[in-house]
């Protein structure tokens, strides 16, 4: 089945150094990185955003902006976590690990991995750019209408929401290129043997987000394009006094928008799984099973999109087919959850930081989805929506299921790629501070969004001081413990204890062969799969 | 760890001098409609059966985690893999489990509960309609003795305590007030159309249990149906820009007989409006009303002093269009005039042809001409807006 040529690299390659290096490079594991650390630093840049919002909200009336700057800090926030700290340090992964584990020499396509990662800065840019504008008086800040776009606010809002479609574009460019290149290199590189069924399961878990974006990249860039027009060139897709529709856009938005939640989590989804069978020193339970299911996710993502409107008004046979249609995503989604615990049942655990953040975020994780399966009711869902009820939610599916998912990945395969040990101590207290202050500052909002308080706003009524201020309190924890994590990875990746080539003892599969940090280029010989 | 436990006191006194007796709230708040009650129930239901769920599995997990953990010199099970046949069977049971949450315990009173939430018409004796603006509300009476009852809501929380820096203390209902209450009658169930002006709004009162998105250029709809007479209060919960925050929603619920009484007042309220705009006003008194009107209306974007927020909202101190001429030769306005602009608005600024009266209109017109820095000296009377709109 694999057609890839054994790779005859010698160790003496030449390639350009110093800055050359990184912009010409197409080594997956040099673009690999520069993914990482790209979403490392974005990652902060969106976080102290949030932080700022966070320092807003700790007690009611107007301290620190204004509405405006308010309304595009939030919206930012949302687009940077999203679309650049999120996905792309799924794609570094993606980028180091894959061909890592399926025993490949490199992606398949090289030049197009270098080209999709350099398409992430200048969007990141753009997308930052309009705050720097205004401060010299040019246009009137970023995108102030969420990271949904919602017309007709988007129509009337500034060049931030020009700057925004420009850089959307571009980052979903960069996606679409990157999963081509995955399925590409899936279906053509693995190692002779490695049938289908038998590859690592995050590599199942990124095949099926790289179908998804395939998917829905397409419509989100339609959509903002119409959008685009909208407000330049005349034309009315979401503009009633034209014959168009508001809500029209949001169906094309959402029809993105929900299978990018999976795409956010199905990576996380895939190495979880392996971070459980090494630390538990037990193969993980029911392979086929989990990858059934992650294919009935990925075909459930497609269709269940007006869940996330329900209170915009639709006929009631369509309520009640989205209500159901996302309540069935449960079923593969509690095949997944017992397969995950069957994985650590009667193992033999041991609790290095990757096992804890594994651990903590089945639990997190596990709110979400159980919050995700009330959200589902109609009924209910008229008070959760646009609450900050939801706000809790969906940072419980994109912190803990997401964020927190990708720390257990980083600490995983940090000694595979740096060849050293980070400090387990550090990495145990930058858990446990995460943990703790995620939770008390999101369990707060719950009571928030039932209470009655509205998301996206920037003063709020007396009745909401008490909870506002925890979690204020505890956002800023969360966020400052996180320099914990750069110190970590920055000191393990300048030096440190030698890991060895299996680096776990429990650790399983083709990456775990090579020498940590592996060679420039990975299998000179290409491994067989029996 | 002295050092916590003082950051612990310094933390736990912050907290107790917010406010003393806070009310703490864990749920919904107390229900006032049908619909808000059902809403508590399904969510008291769905919340107790995923509680379950987890707590179970949570049990089952710290179990293991203490169990069978290496440092107690737990070994693994050795077993060979399963036979894909008993893999199925285990794999199915939390599937079957969900199936039966999903679809039966959960699925049935959802169903219910969304057929009930839809059905906007059945039983309804009233219609009311409610339109979403930039940043305010505007309530109509369709039908019955109220017919014809149309106002404006805007924020009444005083705006010094909604400006930075405000350091006094906030009003009980601070953000939640408004000047013109909407008034429903007890027990009656109540139609509500919905639509905007501008961009989308949500109409949302948590005691209610009914939220609507307010979509320019259509019609959605609800139903309210308050069983208790009190004051209910609400927001809009749906981004619609920097005065989001700004547009809260009061409804007061009153028995029959007083609702009468109250529609009969507000009847002859608005007969005088009308009478008001025939007679001739003279400069001063349309100054003084038009302040209301534009500090009530205006200031949120053009700022209290006509300063404006450039770029996005232009100053009316010394602005072309507030010192240009408002009617031309033939004794029609003029295009882009001051009088065109409040009509009918451009790019953000609203049309105000269906917010504001006759004499409101021209009142914040003179005002804006002869205030804020402006001394036009020219006065636009009522009865000169009731031609213009012709």
């Amino acid at each position: 089945m694999s057609t890839a040529t054994v790779a005859h690299h010698e160790e003496h390659h030449d390639h350009p150094t110093g800055i050359m290096r990184w912009l010409t490079t197409t080594n997956h594991k040099d673009i690999g990185t520069m993914y990482l650390t790209f979403s490392l630093i974005m990652f902060f840049v969106g976080g102290s955003m949030i932080l700022g919002i966070r320092a807003e909200l700790f007690k009611p009336g107007l301290q620190l902006m204004n509405p405006e700057f308010f309304n595009q800090l939030i919206g930012v926030h949302a687009l940077i976590m999203i679309f650049a700290a999120l996905m792309p340090a799924a794609t570094g992964f993606a980028n180091w690990m894959i061909p890592l584990q399926i025993g490949a020499p490199d992606m398949a396509l090289p030049r197009l991995n270098n080209w999709g990662f350099w398409l992430l800065p200048p969007s990141a840019i753009l997308l930052t750019l309009p705050f720097t504008l205004a401060m010299f008086g040019i246009g009137d800040g970023a995108l102030a209408t969420g990271w949904t776009f919602y017309p007709p606010l988007s129509v009337q809002g500034g060049i931030g929401v020009d700057f925004a479609i420009f850089a959307v574009h571009l980052l979903g460019i960069s996606s679409v290129m990157g999963s081509i290149n995955i399925i590409v290199t899936l279906f053509n590189m693995r190692a002779p043997g490695m049938t289908l069924m038998k590859m690592p399961m995050f590599a199942w878990g990124w095949l099926i987000t790289a179908f998804l974006l395939v998917a829905t990249i397409p419509v989100l860039a339609g959509a903002v394009t119409m959008l685009l027009t909208d407000r330049h060139f005349g034309t009315h897709f979401f503009n009633a006094a034209g014959g168009g529709d508001p809500i029209m856009f949001q169906h094309l938005f959402w029809f993105f928008g929900h299978p990018e939640v999976y795409i956010l989590l199905l990576p996380v989804w895939g190495f979880i799984p392996q971070i459980l069978e090494t630390f538990s020193r037990k193969p993980m339970y029911g392979y086929k099973a989990q990858v059934y299911s992650l294919w009935a996710i990925g075909a459930l993502a497609v269709v269940v999109w007006a869940h996330h409107f329900f209170t915009a008004g639709m006929p009631v046979p369509a309520l009640l087919y989205f209500m159901y249609s996302t309540m069935a995503i449960s079923l593969p989604l509690a095949v997944l959850f017992f397969c995950w615990i069957k994985t650590m049942w009667k193992g033999s655990m041991s609790f290095e930081t990757p096992m804890l953040f594994a651990v903590g975020w089945i639990i997190l994780f596990g709110i979400g989805g159980l919050t995700g399966l009330v959200l589902a009711d109609v009924a209910a869902d008229a008070q959760y929506h646009n609450s900050y009820f939801v706000v809790a939610h969906f940072h419980y599916t994109l912190f803990a299921g997401g964020i927190m998912g990708i720390m257990a990945g980083t600490y995983y395969w940090l000694p595979k790629m740096t060849g050293h040990m980070y400090s387990e101590t550090l990495g145990k207290l930058h858990f446990w501070l995460t943990a703790i202050s995620f939770n008390l500052t999101f369990i707060p909002q719950f009571f928030l969004g039932l209470a009655g308080m509205p998301r996206r706003i920037p003063d709020y009524a007396l009745q909401f001081a008490e909870f506002n201020m925890i979690s204020s309190i505890a956002a800023f924890v969360l966020g400052f413990s996180q320099l914990l994590f750069v110190y970590n990875i920055v000191s393990c990746a300048r030096g440190g204890k030698k890991a060895t080539d299996q680096v776990w003892e429990g650790a399983k599969g083709l990456e775990w062969t090579l020498p940590s940090p592996p060679p420039y280029h990975s299998f000179t010989e290409q491994p067989i799969i029996k | 760890m002295q050092g916590f436990r003082k950051i612990g006191l310094g933390l736990a006194a912050m907290l107790a001098s917010l406010n003393a007796n806070a009310d703490y709230s864990w749920n919904f708040p107390e229900p006032a409609t049908p619909m808000a009650l059902d809403t508590l129930h399904v969510h008291n239901k769905f919340m107790t059966i995923t509680a379950i769920i987890f707590f179970a599995v949570l049990a089952i997990m710290i179990y293991s985690i203490f169990a069978h953990r290496r440092s107690k010199g737990y070994k693994p099970v050795t077993d060979k893999p399963p036979s894909t046949a008993v893999e199925i069977f285990w794999t199915l049971i939390p599937f079957a489990i969900l199936l039966l949450i999903d679809f039966v315990i959960m699925g049935i009173p959802a169903y219910h509960s969304v057929i009930m939430m839809e059905d906007t018409r059945d039983k309804a004796t009233m219609v009311i309609k409610i339109t979403g603006s930039q940043w305010r509300w505007q309530y109509e009476y369709m039908d019955g003795d109220a017919k014809g009852i149309k106002f404006v809501s805007n924020l009444a929380t005083p705006k010094e305590q909604t400006e930075k820096g405000f350091s006094g203390t906030k009003d009980e209902n601070y953000l939640l007030e408004v000047d013109n209450h909407l008034v429903l009658p007890v027990g009656e169930k109540v139609r509500v159309l919905m639509t905007a002006t501008d961009v989308l709004h949500n109409w949302w009162v948590p005691q209610f249990g009914s939220s609507r998105v307010a979509v320019p250029g259509f019609i959605r709809e609800t139903w309210v149906q308050v069983e208790r007479a009190g004051t209910y209060r609400g927001q809009c919960k749906e981004l619609c820009g920097k005065g989001h925050g700004y547009m809260p929603i009061v409804v007061d619920a009153m028995p029959m007989a007083e609702y009468k009484v109250w529609v009969a007042a507000k009847k002859e309220e608005l007969a005088k409006a009308v009478a008001g705009a025939n007679k001739e006003w003279t400069k001063e008194d349309l100054v003084a009303n038009g302040k209301i009107v534009y500090e009530k209306n205006c200031a949120v974007c053009h700022q209290v002093t006509g300063a404006g927020l450039p770029p996005a909202f232009p100053a009316l101190t010394g602005s072309k269009i507030a010192n240009g001429p408002i009617f031309g030769a033939d004794g029609k306005y003029l295009k882009d005039s001051h009088l065109d602009r409040v009509l009918n608005g451009v790019r953000v600024m609203p049309s105000w042809k269906a917010m504001l009266n006759d004499t409101e209109i021209a009142s914040v017109i003179t005002y804006e001409r002869n205030a804020l820095g402006n001394n036009v000296g020219d006065v636009l009377q009522p009865s000169q807006v009731k031609m213009a709109r012709q």
